[in-house]
C-alpha cells in the first residue's frame, strides 16, 4: 500500500469517487430498486480501498495472494460494484444491469453469478465471522508475519445482530492482527437513526473492550482513511477496527443524513423530497459540481 | 434373511449385540481423515468431548478452533475458513447446530458454495434425561430443505465413521446427523457404504415380498428385528437402511415399492418435512404404494431413557409391526 498521497493524488481519487457514485445513481435509476444512502456514504472508503489499498490484480481476480475483502452489509454492493468496475474487474457498462434478470449484479452479492465475489451477503451479521475464518486459516498456513490483510466491511445498524459479537470475542481471542474491519457509521438504519432504534454508543469502547485496536475517521477524507489503514496495518498483535464516520447519501443534498433513503432509488416518491421525476437529474448535476468543487478546493 | 452381501455383524440378532455410541464413529473418522489431509480443521462450540472431536483436537491442537458457546458464528467461521481451501468440521448438538444457526447455514455455507462439515450429535432421543430441549426432532427437515446440502444418517458407529471419512472427501456440504447413547453394532467394516446409495439389509434383492422396511439411522436395527420376528407370522419384510437422506437413492428406493407393494417408513424425527417425507416425495412421483410412516406426530420430547421416549412416542418395534400389518392391510 503507497502511503505519501500526493494532491495529485487526492484529486484523482475524489474524481474516481464521484464516478463512483455517479454510477450508483444510474445503476440505481435504471434497476428502479436499491438501497442509495450506504451505497453513497460509502464511496470514498470503497474508491481508496480498490484504487490504494487492497493488494489485488483486477486481471486476475483470483490470484491467491490478495488481501481479501468481505462486504458484511450486502445491500450496499452497488457502490461495491462500481468500484470494481471503474478498477478494471468489468466493464462499467455492465452497470446498468444491476438488479436485472440474468445479471452477474444481482441485488445482493451471490458469487453463483459473480464468482470473483469473496462472499454471498444480505442478511445481516455474518461478515465478521467470515473474515475471521479466513483471516485464521491463513495464520496456519502462512503464520503471523503473512502479508496478506482481510477487510471486512459493516455497517452500524447490522452491529444490533449478536453473531458479530461472537466474531469479536474470537478475533480478540485469537490475536488476529491480519483482521480490518471497518464500521460505516452513518448513523441510519431502516426504521430511524441507529441511536433511536438500538442504541450502539459508546461504540469505540465497546471494539475496545473486545480486544480491538480502534480508529475513529472522517470516512471521505482519503487522508485519514489511509492513514487509518495503515496504523491498523502495523497492529501485529490483535484485530483492528476503523469506525468511519461518514454521511449516508454524501454528494446528494436531498438524501444526505436522512434513512428515508437508506433502502429507495432516486425515482421514489418521498413526502418533502424532490419530485421523483427530477431526482436524478437533481443528483447527477450536484454529484458532477461535487467533482468541480473538489477539485478548486485543491488546486 | 440378512442379505449376505452386505456382510452385517453375525452377531446381530444375539441379545448381548455389541453397543457403541454412534458419535465415537465420527470421532474415530474425524481423526482417520485428520490424519490424511492436513486441510481438514475442526471448530467446536463448547462440545469438544460430548461430541468426540476431542480424539483431532488432541492430536492436532493447531487445526483445532474452539469458537465458545456461539453456534451462529461457528457456522460462519468456517464458511471463512472454506473459502481458503480449509476443509472445516463444525461440531455440537443438532439442536443447536443446525438448531440455532440456520440461517448463517443457509447463507454463509449453502447459498455461498463453502463445502463445510456439519456434525449434529444427541439427535432424536439419544440425549433422553436432558429433556425436549436437547432432542433434535427437526434437524432432518431443516438440513434436507437446503440446496447443496447433503445429508447423512448413519445406522451404527462404523457407518459413522465411514460416513466422516467420506464426507471429508466429498468436496460438498454434508451434514452428518449422530446419536449419543449406545447403540447395536449392524455393520462391519466390510459393509458397502456409499454416500447417496441404500442397502439393503434384509431380504433379497429381485424377490418380491409383503413389505417393504425403510429406515434411517439407529432405528435400522429395530426393523431389522421386527422384520425377522416376521417371519414366524409368515410375513415377509425387506429392509432398507437409507444412511443417505439426501439425496435419496431414487432407484432403489423404486425398486422396493415395485417388489413389496407397501413401504413403512422408521426415523427418530418429526413425521412432518422428515425422512418418511423424502421417501413420499420419490415414491409419490414416481411408484405410488400405500405407505406409514412412523415417526414423531408433531410433539415435543421430554426426559426419558431414550428406549423409553421411543416407547411413548409410538417409535418402537411393536409400533413398527403395526405399520407393518396395517399397511399390508391396504394393498388392493
Amino acid at each position: 500500500m503507497q502511503n505519501n498521497l500526493t494532491d495529485e493524488k487526492i484529486k484523482f481519487l475524489e474524481e474516481k469517487a464521484r464516478d463512483i457514485r455517479v454510477s450508483v445513481i444510474e445503476m440505481l435509476v435504471s434497476a428502479g430498486s436499491g438501497h442509495s444512502a450506504g451505497s453513497l456514504g460509502m464511496a470514498d472508503i470503497f474508491t481508496a480501498l480498490y484504487f490504494v489499498i487492497l493488494k489485488q490484480d483486477p486481471k486476475v481476480p483470483s490470484w491467491p495472494g490478495r488481501d481479501r475483502l468481505i462486504l458484511s452489509n450486502g445491500h450496499i454492493v452497488p457502490v461495491m460494484y462500481a468500484a470494481m468496475a471503474h478498477s478494471g474487474y468489468f466493464p462499467v457498462k455492465e452497470l446498468l444491469t444491476l438488479r436485472k434478470f440474468g445479471s452477474r449484479l444481482q441485488g445482493h452479492p451471490h458469487r453463483d453469478f459473480l464468482p470473483m465475489l469473496e462472499t454471498s451477503s444480505g442478511p445481516l451479521g455474518s461478515g465478521i465471522s467470515q473474515t475471521v475464518g479466513m483471516a485464521l486459516a491463513d495464520r496456519m498456513d502462512r503464520g503471523k508475519s503473512s502479508d496478506r490483510f482481510f477487510y471486512c466491511i459493516t455497517g452500524d445498524g447490522e452491529l444490533d445482530e449478536g453473531q458479530n459479537w461472537e466474531a469479536m470475542m474470537l478475533a480478540g481471542k485469537e490475536k488476529l492482527g491480519n483482521l480490518i474491519v471497518i464500521v460505516d457509521r452513518n448513523n441510519i438504519q431502516i426504521d430511524g437513526y441507529t441511536e433511536d432504534v438500538m442504541p450502539l454508543e459508546p461504540l469505540a469502547h465497546k471494539f475496545e473492550s473486545f480486544g480491538f485496536h480502534t480508529e475513529e475517521i472522517d470516512g471521505h477524507n482519503f487522508e485519514e482513511i489511509i492513514e487509518a489503514v495503515g496504523r491498523a496495518q502495523a497492529v501485529f498483535d490483535g484485530p483492528s477496527i476503523i469506525i468511519a464516520h461518514t454521511i449516508p447519501g454524501k454528494g446528494v443534498s436531498f438524501m444526505e443524513r436522512d434513512f428515508k433513503w437508506h433502502g429507495n432509488p432516486p425515482g421514489t416518491e418521498i413526502a418533502g423530497e424532490p419530485p421523483k421525476g427530477e431526482q436524478e437529474k437533481i443528483a447527477l448535476k450536484e454529484l458532477h459540481s461535487l467533482g468541480g468543487q473538489i477539485t478548486s478546493q485543491h488546486e | 434373511m440378512l442379505n449376505p452381501n452386505q456382510k452385517l455383524n453375525p452377531k446381530l440378532f444375539d441379545k448381548d449385540v455389541e453397543q457403541i455410541p454412534i458419535r465415537k464413529g465420527f470421532g474415530e473418522g474425524l481423526l482417520e481423515a485428520g490424519e490424511k489431509n492436513s486441510d481438514i480443521v475442526g471448530l467446536s462450540a463448547d462440545l469438544t468431548e460430548s461430541t468426540q472431536m476431542h480424539l483431532f483436537k488432541n492430536k492436532f491442537p493447531e487445526r483445532f478452533i474452539e469458537v465458545g458457546i456461539a453456534e451462529q458464528n461457528l457456522a460462519s467461521v468456517a464458511s471463512g475458513l472454506s473459502a481458503m481451501g480449509k476443509i472445516p468440521f463444525i461440531s455440537s448438538f443438532a439442536a443447536f447446530s443446525p438448531g440455532r444457526n440456520w440461517e448463517q447455514i443457509r447463507t454463509t455455507i449453502c447459498y455461498n458454495n463453502r463445502p463445510v462439515v456439519l456434525i449434529g450429535s444427541h439427535a432424536g432421543f439419544s440425549d433422553g434425561s436432558d429433556g425436549g430441549t436437547h432432542q433434535a426432532l427437526e434437524d432432518i427437515a431443516l438440513t434436507r430443505v437446503l440446496p447443496r446440502m447433503t445429508v447423512i444418517s448413519p445406522c451404527d458407529s462404523i457407518e459413522a465413521r465411514k460416513a466422516t471419512l467420506a464426507a471429508a472427501e466429498s468436496g460438498g456440504v454434508v451434514y452428518i446427523r449422530l446419536l449419543r447413547e449406545k447403540t447395536p453394532v449392524i455393520t462391519t467394516t466390510d459393509s458397502p457404504f456409499e454416500i447417496g446409495k441404500a442397502q439393503l439389509y434384509y431380504g433379497e434383492e429381485k424377490a418380491k415380498a409383503d413389505v417393504g422396511i425403510v429406515a434411517t439411522g439407529s432405528l435400522v436395527y429395530k426393523a431389522l428385528k421386527v422384520a425377522e420376528n416376521l417371519k414366524k407370522e409368515n410375513i415377509s419384510a425387506k429392509v432398507l437402511n437409507v444412511a443417505t437422506i439426501k439425496p435419496l437413492d431414487i432407484d432403489v428406493l423404486v425398486s422396493l415399492a415395485k417388489t413389496c407393494g407397501a413401504i413403512v417408513t422408521v426415523e427418530e424425527h418429526q413425521i412432518a418435512c422428515g425422512f418418511g417425507s423424502a421417501v413420499a416425495e420419490v415414491l409419490s412421483q414416481n411408484f405410488p404404494v400405500p405407505m406409514e410412516f412412523i415417526g414423531v406426530k408433531d410433539q415435543f420430547g421430554q426426559s426419558g431413557t431414550p428406549n423409553e421416549l421411543l416407547e411413548y412416542y409410538e417409535i418402537g418395534e411393536s409400533h413398527i409391526l403395526f405399520a407393518v400389518k396395517k399397511v399390508i392391510g391396504r394393498k388392493n
